[in-house]
């Protein structure tokens, strides 16, 4: 039962601390503008640069917006818990930390889901682009999936933040890396075979497969597939972050660290 | 006046070079657009002039992303530090401290462009055939010069705005599309046209682009010039109200 209690409120309660997101300051340009605005931008783009119709762009880069919280936040729920000076507190707690890093990783999976299906939602409608009704289904547990893979990367940022100070800086680096390789603007079958490896061990890359098959009228058995795929990432990548957490907490306490990082 | 901006671009170059978000960030961070946005035109085919204009401005983008988020949250920051109240009371106008600050930003950006330039020269083979060497170097010091006007103004705007590096941050992409880095000015809606011209890096870019291209960039530039000083002179106005606002509210610490 505590452990229960850990994960659903001490996760909530961390959350609305870490990021401020109740203000509409924030929470508008953030999560309502940015995305559209990157959607537009690259539509234009790829307009300009004679790829692609505009559909393609409106789904990679709605579903990459989902990983703008799930990076973040999840980074800094080492970082901020350092800047604010309550790292030790957490780390000498002897809550389970299972329940106290995945409580933490919930609303964040929530947040980054709502993020694209608004982003998509709202691109369609700019952009006059019809998602047919019966593919929104599919399209919802996609995000869905593709938010909780992206949250476990951002579970295993959140370990490498007990080493590393700057998790703004990571976590963009790592959203950069999304946006060139997960197929978010350039389809990964054109991608150097090199890249296509890389791309496929990454967050989002099926999940953006899945839901670009989906609305163009593909099966939900191929998506399916996809979708798989991508929820496996996860949870190898969510299993990665614990187990990094828990070395490097080791390391933290063993050498004296915790603040020196 | 010289050598307070001077004195002052040299100190915030130095600082800002040695953090890691607004040094290394702003360098690392427009490679991953450019780098996307040179494979979508790899993929479309382009060459020539296309390519080149693709090339010039999406180098471009590094000047403007090391200004955007970090203008509006560069008085925060002040702030935070408890250094703002010491620029303020300073006898030196308020507007005239923010020009060095939001310079140092676009200088950083600038070094992103002479980086992005080399990637795509290396890596993605873009022949940067510049056709007028001499003009496209006055055209980026112009749009440097431009962008940390419209930075200084952004920054002046939001110092009553806690969380203003929200607003920064989601002012970078529409600046890129509306300024024409990348998308040329008539493949946007009428309705937008009016704000372009109304930015002064949209004169800046189209400098850049044809400078590159042999065109003459020179009405650009002087479009840019005049459109940057009229930032300076808003800003000023918009300061000298802020920080009489401030003192008679006793705001100024926002707490």
């Amino acid at each position: 039962m505590s452990s229960l209690r850990l994960f659903f409120v001490g996760g909530l309660t961390s959350y609305r601390a870490l990021f401020g997101w109740l203000s509409p300051w924030i929470l508008v340009p953030t999560f309502m503008l940015t995305p559209i605005f990157q959607i537009l931008f690259f539509v234009y783009v790829g307009r300009a640069a004679n790829v692609e119709d505009d559909s393609f762009f409106l789904v990679g880069n709605a579903m990459v917006n989902a990983a703008v919280p799930c990076l973040f936040a999840m980074g800094n729920a080492i970082g901020g818990e350092r800047m604010s000076g309550t790292l030790p507190l957490v780390m000498v707690s002897p809550a389970r930390r299972v329940p106290l890093f995945l409580g933490r990783a919930l609303p964040v999976i929530l947040n980054g889901f709502l993020v694209a299906v608004f982003a998509l939602a709202a691109g369609a409608t700019l952009l006059r682009i019809h998602i047919p009704a019966a593919a929104w289904g599919g399209i919802a547990l996609a995000i869905a999936v593709s938010s909780m893979s992206c949250t476990g990367l951002g579970l295993l940022g959140a370990a490498i933040a007990l080493r590393v100070r700057e998790t703004a800086v990571m976590s963009n680096i790592i959203m950069g890396l999304l946006l060139v390789f997960a197929g978010v603007n350039v389809p990964t079958d054109v991608l150097p075979h090199w890249m296509r490896n890389v791309a496929n061990a990454l967050p989002m890359t099926h999940g953006i497969r899945a839901t670009r098959g989906l609305i163009s009228g593909g099966s939900f058995g191929a998506a399916g597939r996809e979708l798989l795929w991508e929820f496996a990432l996860g949870a190898l990548y969510a299993a990665l972050g614990l187990s990094t957490l828990r070395w490097l907490e080791w390391e933290s306490r063993r050498k004296a660290t915790l603040d020196t990082a | 006046m010289l050598r307070l901006l001077g004195v002052a671009w040299w100190l915030q170059l130095k600082m800002r070079s040695r953090s890691a978000f607004d040094g290394l960030l702003s360098l690392i961070y427009p490679l991953f657009f450019a780098t996307t946005i040179f494979m979508m035109f790899a993929q479309g085919g382009a060459a020539g002039k296309a390519l080149l204009s693709a090339a010039v401005g999406a180098s471009a983008l590094g000047i403007w992303s090391s200004v955007s988020t970090s203008a509006a949250f560069a008085l925060q920051m002040e702030r935070r530090q408890g250094t703002l109240e010491l620029m303020v009371l300073s006898p030196r106008p308020f507007a005239l401290l923010l020009v060095p600050l939001t310079l140092s930003m676009a200088t950083i950006g600038a070094y992103s462009m002479i980086a992005t330039l080399l990637w795509g020269r290396f890596v993605f083979g873009i022949h940067l055939d510049i056709a007028s060497p001499l003009m496209f170097l006055s055209s980026v010091a112009m749009t440097v010069l431009a962008i940390a006007m419209l930075g200084a103004l952004i920054a002046i705007s939001s110092v009553r705005y806690r969380s203003a590096w929200a607003l920064g941050a989601a002012l970078q992409m529409p600046i890129w599309l509306i300024s024409g880095f990348l998308v040329p000015l008539s493949a946007l809606p009428a309705w937008v046209r009016p704000i372009s011209w109304v930015l002064a890096p949209t004169w800046g870019m189209s400098g850049i682009h044809a400078a590159a291209e042999g065109r003459d960039a020179a009405r650009d530039l002087v479009m840019c010039l005049l459109i940057s000083i009229g930032y300076g002179v808003l800003g000023s106005i918009v300061a000298r109200w802020m920080v009489r606002s401030a003192r008679a509210n006793a705001t100024l610490a926002l707490s």
